[in-house]
């Protein structure tokens, strides 16, 4: 049987851990745009963005002040005796590292704009379940940042357009946002399925490691040629100019009506933080 | 250039300082996202004092994350939030108060820029999700303004700094705009990528 005291404390560690540690791919990746960075000012701003991720790791604190919306995404194996139960554990488990870590209290009413102090409210935390077989619980913690997600969007294209509208089309995303979204940023494109599928795409593709090419060669050979271009584009670490506007490009697919196009432009900060969790049916938690 | 910078300064210091120029502070910032800019700029209409002053200090675009501690309050997170939000009213606060440094990530627009160019001010960019790196040079809290009204992310907190930076001035006095002068190279690349992308697909 669950010891629901203990896994509670188990996530709120791990939401704890989403907030301090950069995983490792995305410090990579800084690491080899800032030996790669020619322009001194974008360099300068690498720098100080490592720096910071070390003073966060050595010192347990969180990365950057804006801790996020705690968004959890969860595989959940429909044979495991916890479904009914991990909303619950997931809400309790936010309220704890909010206290504990701390998080900084992001939830407000969008009517009243009162903060009721925890993280918690209407419909929050996120959580996106998708079925699967199995016993398991594995659950992906994604805080996302509230500058980044700003500058996401969903453009429904004409056809038309083709394959060379969507590239022309985040190119110009890319250079609209600026320093806004605080690049290098990662994007996530949803291409396909619908207005709400296109968006839900891309948030998902955020939460593969940086760098990691899809399974499919073309929409690999996409991610690869639109990462090219966007780094083109020559906005840079913060918008100051320089090389680097993106770490990452993750592309996921859908098919879509013949009317539509659908494309979802989900942004992420260079703080791309992620956390993973596996709960099986015997009540035990692992870090993943 | 990299200066050194202590606060408070003239009209007369902050108009000599250029977009490129690198700032280390020294001294005290208030923190104001939207809400205590809407708060101070509703005391100065109605004549109210503030409780602080705002043209001795750095203005910071900040919502920090801040703990109790065993004595006041411990800075554990608190890198720029994003500034354009507050164009919408950043030339009123700057005539009204007459703070001479801006703190934030993003950059501003025109309306701003006219006001730093009209009170002698500069906008500087610290870099963005540097939240525990700026906790580092943050010394002291030295108080905290409307906190049971705003919350923790909106209050107006007052920090005693040491070489806080390194802040980019991209916004100064004399004209100078960093994101204006990238404007025609970021165009030109637009230009390049489009035509390789038509190039590919046969347009």
């Amino acid at each position: 049987m669950a010891n629901t005291g203990v896994l509670v404390e188990r996530l709120a560690e791990a939401i704890g851990r989403a907030a301090t540690r950069l995983p490792e791919d995305v410090v990579r990746a800084l690491e080899s745009a800032r030996a790669a960075e020619r322009s001194a000012r974008a360099a300068a701003q690498l720098d100080a963005i490592l720096e910071n991720v070390r003073i966060a790791s050595d010192e347990g604190v969180p990365l950057c002040q804006d801790t996020g919306i705690q968004t959890f995404f969860v595989e959940a194996g429909v044979g495991s005796p916890f479904l009914a139960d991990l909303r619950g554990w997931i809400g309790e488990a936010v309220v704890r590292a909010t206290e504990e870590t701390p998080l900084r209290p992001n939830t407000v009413h969008p009517l009243t704009g009162a903060n009721p102090g925890d993280n918690s409210g209407v419909g929050m935390p996120v959580i996106h379940w998708d079925l699967v077989d199995g016993e398991d619980l594995r659950i992906t913690i994604l805080p996302k940042g509230g500058g980044s997600e700003n500058m996401s969007a969903l453009k429904m294209l004409p056809p038309g357009v083709g394959i060379a509208g969507i590239k022309k089309a985040i190119v110009d995303h890319v250079i609209a946002c600026g320093g806004k979204p605080c690049p290098p940023t990662v994007l996530g494109i949803g291409i396909g399925g619908g207005a709400d599928a296109a968006m839900k795409l891309g948030k998902h593709a955020l939460l593969r490691p940086v760098g990691s090419a899809h399974p499919d060669d073309r929409v690999a050979a996409l991610e690869e040629e639109l990462l090219e271009l966007v780094n083109e584009t020559g906005v840079g670490a913060m918008g100051v100019g320089g090389d680097t506007s993106c770490l990452a490009v993750h592309v996921e697919i859908a098919h879509r009506h013949p009317a539509s196009l659908p494309l979802g432009i989900l942004v992420q900060c260079w703080a791309d933080r992620r956390a993973a969790v596996l709960i099986a049916a015997d009540g035990t938690l692992e870090v993943v | 250039m990299e200066r050194e910078i202590r606060l408070p300064i003239s009209e007369e210091e902050a108009r000599a300082l250029r977009v490129e120029d690198i700032l280390y502070l020294t001294g005290t910032l208030f923190t104001a996202r939207d809400e205590a800019h809407h708060r101070m700029l509703e005391a100065h209409r109605l004549g109210e004092a503030i409780p602080f002053r705002p043209d001795e200090m750095a203005l910071f675009h900040c919502g920090p994350v801040v703990r109790r501690a065993e004595e006041g309050w411990e800075v554990v997170a608190a890198g720029p939030t994003t500034s354009v939000r507050m164009e919408l009213f950043e030339d009123d606060f700057l005539r009204a108060f007459g703070t001479r440094i801006v703190i934030g990530k993003g950059g501003m627009g025109e309306r701003t820029q006219a006001a730093l160019e009209e009170t002698g001010a500069v906008y500087v960019h610290y870099t963005g999700g540097a939240g525990a790196l700026a906790a580092k040079r943050i010394v002291a809290v030295s108080d905290v303004h409307w906190l049971e009204e705003l919350g923790m992310p909106e209050a107006a907190w007052i920090f005693a700094v040491e070489r806080f930076g390194p802040l980019l001035v991209t916004m100064d006095s004399a004209g100078g705009n960093l994101y204006r002068e990238l404007e025609p190279t970021i165009a030109r690349n637009r230009d390049a990528i489009f035509a390789r992308i038509d190039e590919a697909h046969g347009g």
